[in-house]
């Protein structure tokens, strides 16, 4: 192995202190948020109606704004070339139809209309799918670790990625982002990554335990910051190409998936972040607290 | 050199399979609502009678009336689909005229018994005897006769009624008409006085079955309601589609200067690898038939991260296992064999987490499932044991012995 260790070199374990309390503020943060003010949900999550109407030429959003208020209350987003209606109640099918008709009619004939009706339950029931889905994922990955690993990586890797899901929940909830069913895809997304991130590192973990000699903390200590080291280039390279793709289609996609982006940027980086700073230290606490009771006998490395 | 014009010819024939399949590929892929345009509906079912109940077997026909009914009237090619225990989502990618689509598919099945009386031709079943509202609601099931034929067995609520029609239209045929269409018209026989009796002249026990089960659709009409709606207009829809195939173009590119850039030639495999999991994926996706939406783009995306990841591992592994001395074969047995532990292990906990999410999820979740499950086995594939021998055969050619090549510096190897 490569690298063997250095004081000069920088400590994972020892930031990992100042790793853990950042990522206490934001997730305390996020729950005073998530408890005060919820989640600000988009259309798929509250009744209405949302119409998007691309123009092919100028429309005075005065005119429109009269136009739309005839359909019932609602709140008029106007660019050019691009009015967003959001109807506070769902429109019926006659009134949609009504609206397209007499829009195109009286300010232009080459309008396209995106009409989305949503009642509540679906996304609410899909959030709650979600949910439970990732739940199940938790406890198959616990169990699959413990049966490769030992249950402690199983543990520390699904509470680091629950940390990484809530943080990016959180975030979106202290600055009001808006969530929608992509949303809850963007999160899956992050789960994934951040398993196979967590799952890469500890293999290496693992490998580094089987010719190691482990007597204190000091020891594992030691060992995880090694492996970290040996993982560190795969790791940032890793994420710096998934990056590269979320950012592009943050940068150059479409409208809708902006937040989408958004969301799996987020997820992105902290889930490399956290797969060193914080799923790796908790295996070393749960191995420290919980070390296992009958110690095999090391066997004799055999020199490489 | 063997090694190498095998190299060279296996990314020849994959590239020429890739270039031979993908106009047809990408013009046969389905694009989702959100990605294409086009229109989507869940409805809710709800018996039309108070006191009903939904059965499965209900909604199902239900869902199947829905179908055809939109493509006798040339509204589009739409995908129905049941979901839950009572909801029937419809979803019309493309153009199509959706006003009479909607208006289409809020009717209730009709399910008519029809007689020719009084009408211009005897084939013209013009006057309607009995509606689905007078059969006993799950009544009608297949049974036996003395011979041994499949009959269908009915119910009717009001008795006199049945034997009012079956004594008036003793020996005529009476049609059953379902939405109009004509489904079968059996000659009536006999009286029928006890509100109960038999449709013969099936011709199979599962033609039988259809009957049954068509008849008690119509006694129980599903009332459908409109939960969800989404439609997305085709130029809005080709515009974002334009947006984030670029979006992809560009991505790929840069990812692959960087791989290239950074580990030279295992990175150039894994290029390789990396196009060919995109195709691939989208060969499996259209060989399936399925629609990519945005939640299966984000699978893609997710797929193209832990595909790289594979690949990265076995070049750092060897990148490492080059420095500490060993000769180039070697260290790429060495590193090929040490990554493969961690990447195996990296893609079983996803399809935990595929199929956790396949099994609880609906809508989206199971369509991002579906996509990520289907991305990990071929990432297995493509990139897992694909750059695997591609790197054999350039490393054991011979031809690319220099370090540099794998991104290690001469001073950076120690001695063994």
């Amino acid at each position: 192995m490569r690298s063997e260790y250095d004081e000069t070199k920088f400590n994972f374990m020892k930031a990992s202190k100042t790793a853990f309390l950042i990522s206490a503020i934001i997730l305390v943060l996020g729950v005073l948020s998530l408890s005060i003010f919820g989640l600000n949900y988009g259309i798929d999550f509250s009744s209405g109606t949302v119409v998007d109407v691309t123009t092919s030429k100028q429309v005075a959003s005065e005119d429109a704004k009269a136009f739309f208020d005839e359909y019932g209350e609602n709140t008029l987003t106007a660019s050019p070339n691009r009015l967003s209606v959001r109807f506070k109640d769902a429109l019926t099918e006659q009134q949609e139809l009504d609206l397209k008709t007499k829009f195109s009619a009286q300010f232009d004939d080459g309008a396209t209309y995106e009409v989305n009706i949503v009642d509540a339950d679906i996304a609410r029931e899909q959030q709650w799918k979600a949910l439970t889905g990732i739940a199940l994922a938790s406890v198959g990955i616990v169990i699959y670790m413990a049966i490769r690993f030992e249950w402690r990586f199983g543990l520390a890797a699904v509470l680091s990625l629950l940390q990484v899901a809530f943080l990016v929940v959180s975030i979106f909830s202290i600055f009001r982002l808006e969530v929608n069913l992509t949303f809850i895809i963007a999160i899956l997304t992050i789960v994934g990554y951040a398993v196979n991130d967590t799952v890469v590192i500890f293999d290496r973990i693992r490998e580094n335990l089987r010719f190691a000699k482990i007597k204190k903390r000091a020891d594992l200590e030691f060992l995880v910051n090694t492996s970290i080291w040996q993982m560190l280039t795969r790791s940032i390279t890793t994420a710096l190409t998934t990056l590269i793709a979320a950012v592009c289609l943050f940068i150059f996609g479409s409208q809708s998936l902006r937040l989408f982006s958004l969301a799996m940027i987020l997820g992105l980086v902290f889930g490399a972040l956290s797969s060193i700073f914080i799923a790796s230290p908790l295996w070393v606490f749960f191995r420290s607290k919980f070390a296992p009771k009958t110690k095999k006998a090391v066997k004799a490395p055999s020199a490489p | 050199m063997q090694r190498l014009i095998a190299f060279l010819l296996v990314v020849a024939v994959t590239f020429g399979v890739i270039a031979f399949t993908a106009p047809g590929l990408l013009n046969g892929t389905k694009l989702g609502l959100d990605l294409k345009g086009g229109f989507e509906v869940l409805y809710e079912a709800e018996p039309l009678y108070e006191g009903g109940t939904i059965t499965p077997a209900a909604l199902k026909q239900t869902a199947l009336s829905l179908e055809k009914r939109a493509n006798q009237n040339n509204v589009g090619e739409p995908e129905v689909t049941t979901e839950g225990t009572n909801r029937i989502r419809v979803k019309i990618a493309g153009v199509a005229d959706e006003a009479k689509l909607r208006e289409l598919m809020k009717r209730p099945a009709n399910l008519e018994f029809r007689s020719a009386e009084g009408c211009a031709s005897p084939t013209d079943f013009c006057k309607v005897e009995l509606m689905g509202s007078d059969f006993v609601e799950g009544a009608a099931r297949v049974e036996l006769d003395q011979m041994g034929r499949p009959v269908v067995a009915i119910q009717v609520k009001d008795k006199n009624k049945l034997a009012e029609v079956s004594t008036r239209l003793l020996n005529q045929p009476l049609a059953i008409m379902l939405d109009g269409e004509l489904i079968s018209a059996p000659v009536v026989r006999v009286p029928l006085t006890d509100g109960s009796a038999v449709i013969e002249g099936q011709e199979s026990l599962e033609e039988a079955r259809e009957l049954a089960e068509i008849i008690n659709m119509g006694a129980l009409p599903l009332k459908l309601t409109e939960k969800y709606t989404q439609s997305v207009g085709a130029t809005l829809g080709l515009k974002s589609l334009e947006q984030t195939l670029r979006a992809g173009v560009i991505a790929s590119v840069l990812i692959m200067i960087f791989l290239i850039g950074f580990y030279r030639l295992p990175g150039f495999v894994a290029s390789i690898c990396v196009f060919v999991y995109v195709w691939l994926l989208l060969g499996v996706l259209y060989l399936m038939d399925a629609t990519i939406t945005l939640p299966g783009i984000a699978a893609f995306v997710l797929g193209v991260g832990i595909a790289v990841d594979s690949n990265i591992l076995m070049a750092e592994r060897m990148k490492d296992e080059l420095r500490s001395g060993k000769s180039l074969p070697s260290a790429f047995r060495a590193g090929s064999k040490h990554s493969f532990r961690a990447i195996i292990d990296a893609h079983a906990t996803n399809i935990i987490a595929g199929f956790s999410l396949y099994f609880m999820g609906q809508g989206a979740v199971r369509g991002f499932a579906i996509v990520h499950l289907w991305s990990i086995v071929i990432n297995i594939l493509t990139n897992v044991f694909f750059p695997r021998l591609l790197l054999s055969l350039l490393v054991l050619s011979g031809k690319f012995s220099k370090l540099g090549y794998y991104g290690v510096k001469e001073s950076e190897v120690r001695a063994l």
